[in-house]
């Protein structure tokens, strides 16, 4: 199945990237896309290898775990604690 | 107070106009008895350590979503005839408004308590993020404990 990722913030600019669409099996977890992201190299992996508390995560704009399973078409989006107001 | 409050959200790139959204906050049929608005800035006191700005970056459609949300939840808990939350985005200079917030209601404590509980959650779940610039450098603000905290007493 495919899915629409995006970056915000410090993620954003560490990996150098806004956000990209991934190809990942049916059923697969928001646990197994930050395996599929850690296998790339550098901040890729220091992200998403065993994410911390620190890696927020949301799909299709709601706020969700890392044991969330996706379909089809979700909008994943991982983002560090958010600093507005 | 059974009626719907109006509310009014906006995230925007331009800077905040004060006067119109004080005009806002305050136009009153005699449905409200106390307003409150809180307005936060861009601090870059010496603390700061030479701060020349700030950059705010936000995930659209997401942000508003749980904007609308806080302010609902607002409304299950005190009785509101307004509520206004504007937000900026982009670069912002030392002093100007990052966010602005209107409570109306018939009596104080409820403006009050609302207004507080706005920004509490807002600081705590809305998807924006803070960049701080010091001349030629940046980093991205990390989250304070004290924020957390602040939220969870709610």
């Amino acid at each position: 199945m495919k899915l629409k990722l995006v970056f915000f913030a410090n993620f954003r600019e560490l990996l150098d990237c806004a956000g990209e669409n991934i190809e990942i099996k049916a059923g697969a977890t928001v646990s197994d896309v930050c395996h599929q992201l850690a296998q790339k190299d550098g901040s890729w992996q220091a992200i998403f290898l065993n994410p911390s508390q620190s890696v927020k995560v949301a799909v299709n704009q709601q706020m969700s775990e890392l044991n969330q399973t996706l379909l089809d078409g979700d909008e994943v989006a991982f983002f560090p604690p958010v600093t507005g107001g | 107070m059974s009626r719907v409050p109006d509310k009014k959200i906006t995230i925007s790139a331009q800077a905040l106009e004060l006067d119109a959204l004080n005009g806002l906050a305050h136009a009153n049929q005699g449905e409200t008895g106390a307003v409150v608005t809180f307005t936060g800035a861009v601090r870059a006191t010496e603390e700061d350590n030479g701060l020349t700005g700030m950059t705010l970056e936000h995930y659209p459609g997401m942000t508003e979503t749980q904007l609308a949300q806080i302010l609902d939840d607002a409304a299950r808990r005190w009785r509101l005839n307004r509520m206004i939350v504007v937000h900026r985005v982009g670069f912002l200079q030392p002093g100007e408004p990052i966010v602005f917030v209107a409570t109306c209601s018939l009596h104080r404590k409820e403006a009050f308590a609302a207004a507080e509980f706005i920004m509490d959650y807002l600081k705590q779940k809305a998807t924006f993020w803070k960049k701080e610039h010091f001349g030629s450098r940046a980093h991205w603000v990390e989250a304070k404990a004290s924020d957390a905290e602040a939220a969870e007493r709610w």
